[in-house]
């Protein structure tokens, strides 16, 4: 109180301003409270952005999660039976070899069934819908496996992409309508099947490591190739974008001249991040294909149009990471005799080497995830026949990779296809995550050097 | 009086480490070293004083050539040492930087152990025959740069890890592990606080006995404590260059007197 009573008659009489006004430090000025509340305000800004930010990440992680999982899992049926030597001389004696086989399998599922006291009617064409047709499959193993003949065997047998649905809980009774793919009443027999156990969810490893598929069986298709032709790309890009890129940076940052063709240069590179991945695309199409006549859909096609367009990411983040070195220790390097090059390979480039990394994985995260330019060079929409050995063996045999294939299965009128794609992202992300993890192993190893 | 130094360099020109002549340094159009000329004994300190901006650094710079660097830097003149032009277009400046070595102003240890500091520059070079003599090598660069005592038994630490004056004296060891004649010190100390500049200086007097030494330094009395001769530099001009003792008590120039008299700088 004192304080006031002091201070109001200063106040009061120094109109002149020549007098500083005492003020305490307890009291917040006008121009205090006002700066405090915008801080106050600008935090609150940065927050909500961040929490907004969360909220889409949280949403999208959900959905796919959601969505793919489904993907990872598939319906099997179990049966075990066994076909004699005479049955399958029998069968192969016959003009309709599958359909023989066919009634092997029929006597074997009513044997189960009866084991099992399960007594439900069924008739050949209900299984074949739950199943697809099974008689090629058990063909087709006792050729490769005639040893097996006379031997109790157990097979698993797909179920169809519908039967999926409706144990995932994607189709139900109320969204299925009676086709040829599947009847309402088939679903009795499903539900049966699998309190019987003889129908079952298992995870699916075909999905992780097969090849696509055609249109219309959704169950078989795998992103296994695919993850095969986006690794061979990634290997191309690698070993031909950073060592191209980082002998670039280097020679512009501390060996060029500074002159106009060395400024044109660097204008170029800027803008050729800049390009869209398409133009990339054709190029690869006319330069490589067209030109080169390098093969078609081949990952090392793939790679190279990649490269094309990491190399400016990695070019632009290398220099900015030299450029970053302090410049004393060029000059004490220089100082006790290094060369220039000495200089630069044995004190700057190890410690540009964390950002130097950075760029290249946030160049090779963007190649990854690149579709455009595949669509191209058509390392797109490709069904395997007789994977996996007609293709995937190596850097110029035909390939997909995992964006180019996940558009291929969210374009196809299948539903079942569509959880394939969230599936297909999955696998993407683990990819690109596990990418990255080794990247900041890496990185973390050269930034210990310090 | 005035004949006096001219005398003394007459007799000192068998005793000539640098020979500098009509040195001029261009940067771009800028002329910033104009006509110097100077000889540098050997095995003695010289001290280049002056205010900001005057040159002294740059014509240090000259000395090694670490002014190549800079694009735009033109060098004219001569600057023999031993006789020999280090301008000669056969000259190459990397073998010139082995023989005349450099300390610069702000610690620059590179950020690896401090056995790697020392022993960085004997190992490119191929000083070291072995692995034993390349650990002679580091310790004795160690011991004469007076950090022996205080670095031994962290050796493998990270010479970026160590004190501003030790780190300086770090960068010392670094630049007479590589065996130079002339070892050039750019405000050694400027980063320093007392107490390690005094470890820095006494070093440098010790240094004296094995290595022509030329220490630029913004500081009067540094340059009075550790130099036998001194330069004064202004504006680009070698101002005047003598005995220490003749530059600090009897200047014979008007801007040396108000320059160490603290009238302007």
């Amino acid at each position: 109180m004192s304080d006031t009573t002091l201070s109001s008659p200063a106040a009061s009489d120094g109109k002149d301003s020549s007098v500083p006004q005492k003020t305490s430090l307890y009291k917040e000025d006008a121009l205090t409270k006002k700066r405090n509340a915008s801080e106050k305000r600008f935090q609150a800004y940065g927050i909500t952005a961040i929490l907004i930010g969360l909220f889409f990440l949280v949403v999208m992680a959900y959905s796919i999660i959601s969505e793919g999982i489904p993907a990872f899992t598939r319906t099997v049926l179990t049966v075990e039976f066994t076909v004699t030597q005479e049955q399958f001389d029998d069968a192969e004696g016959q003009l309709f070899k599958t359909r023989a086989y066919e009634g092997v399998f029929t006597e074997a599922m009513s044997q189960q069934f009866q084991e099992k006291e399960i007594a439900v009617p069924f008739d050949i064409t209900a299984i074949e819908r739950i199943v697809g047709k099974p008689g090629n499959t058990i063909r087709q193993y006792y050729l490769a496996n005639p040893d097996q003949l006379g031997e109790p065997v157990e097979f698993e047998l797909a179920a169809s992409s519908r039967v999926d649905g409706y144990l995932n809980g994607r189709l139900t009774r109320d969204n299925i309508t009676d086709s040829r793919f599947l009847m309402k009443s088939d679903l009795d027999l499903v539900d049966v099947l699998v309190e019987g156990g003889i129908i079952q969810t298992v995870f699916n490893w075909p999905f992780i490591t097969g090849a696509d598929s055609g249109v219309d069986n959704p169950g078989g298709a795998g992103i296994g190739a695919s993850v095969v032709g986006s690794l061979f790309m990634m290997l191309v890009v690698l070993f031909l974008s950073l060592p191209i890129g980082v002998a670039a940076s280097i020679y512009l940052e501390e060996f060029a001249p500074q002159n106009k063709f060395t400024d044109l240069i660097e204008v170029n590179i800027s803008n050729l991040a800049a390009v869209p991945s398409i133009v990339f695309g054709i190029l690869g199409l006319a330069v490589f294909i067209q030109f080169m006549h390098l093969p078609q859909s081949a990952p090392l096609v793939g790679g190279l149009v990649l490269t094309l367009m990491t190399l400016p990411t990695i070019i632009i983040s290398t220099r900015a990471s030299l450029k970053a070195v302090p410049p004393s220790i060029r000059d004490a390097a220089l100082g006790v005799g290094a060369s220039k090059m000495q200089a630069v390979f044995h004190h700057v480039l190890p410690l540009a080497m964390p950002g130097i990394l950075t760029g290249t994985i946030i160049g090779l995260a963007q190649a990854l995830g690149e579709t455009a330019p595949l669509l191209l060079i058509g390392m797109v929409g490709f069904v395997a026949r007789g994977y996996p050995d007609s293709f995937v063996g190596g850097f110029l045999d035909p390939n997909s990779a995992m964006p180019a294939q996940i558009y291929t299965w969210a374009a196809r009128s299948d539903f079942a296809f569509y959880e394939k794609a969230w599936g297909g992202i999955i696998v993407l992300l683990i990819f690109l995550l596990s990418m990255n993890i080794l990247a900041i192993i890496l990185r973390r190893r050269f930034e210990r050097r310090w | 009086m005035k004949e006096m130094p001219k005398i003394d360099k007459a007799d000192e020109m068998s005793e000539t480490k640098i020979a500098a002549s009509k040195v001029q340094v261009y940067y771009g159009t800028t002329h910033a070293i104009k006509d110097v000329d100077i000889n540098i004994q050997p095995r003695s300190v010289t001290a280049f004083i002056g205010p900001s901006g005057c040159g002294k650094s740059t014509f240090l710079r000259t000395i090694n050539r670490m002014n190549d660097t800079i694009d735009i830097c033109r060098v004219e003149g001569e600057i023999l040492i031993d006789g020999e032009d280090i301008y000669d277009p056969k000259v190459d400046p990397v073998q010139l930087r082995a023989k005349v070595g450099m300390v610069f102003q702000k610690p620059n240890p590179f950020p690896k152990s401090i056995y790697d500091n020392v022993a960085y520059g004997p190992r490119i070079h191929g000083l070291a025959k072995n692995k034993s003599e390349l650990d002679e090598i580091v310790a004795s660069s160690l011991q004469k740069a007076g950090l022996w005592e205080e670095a031994k038994d962290r050796l493998d630490e990270p010479g970026t890890g160590m004190s501003g004056g030790q780190q300086q004296r770090l960068c010392i060891a670094r630049a007479i592990a590589v065996n130079p004649e002339v070892i050039l010190m750019d405000e050694p100390c400027s980063a320093l606080d007392p107490i390690a500049t005094a470890k820095v200086e006494e070093l440098i007097d010790e240094l004296r006995e094995n290595f022509t030494i030329v220490i630029v330094t913004h500081s009067m009395q540094q340059a009075a404590r550790v130099s036998q001769r001194t330069a004064f530099f202004h504006l680009g001009i070698l101002v005047e260059e003598g005995p220490t003792q003749d530059i600090f008590t009897n200047p014979q120039d008007k801007r040396t007197q108000d320059y160490i008299t603290g009238r302007f700088g």
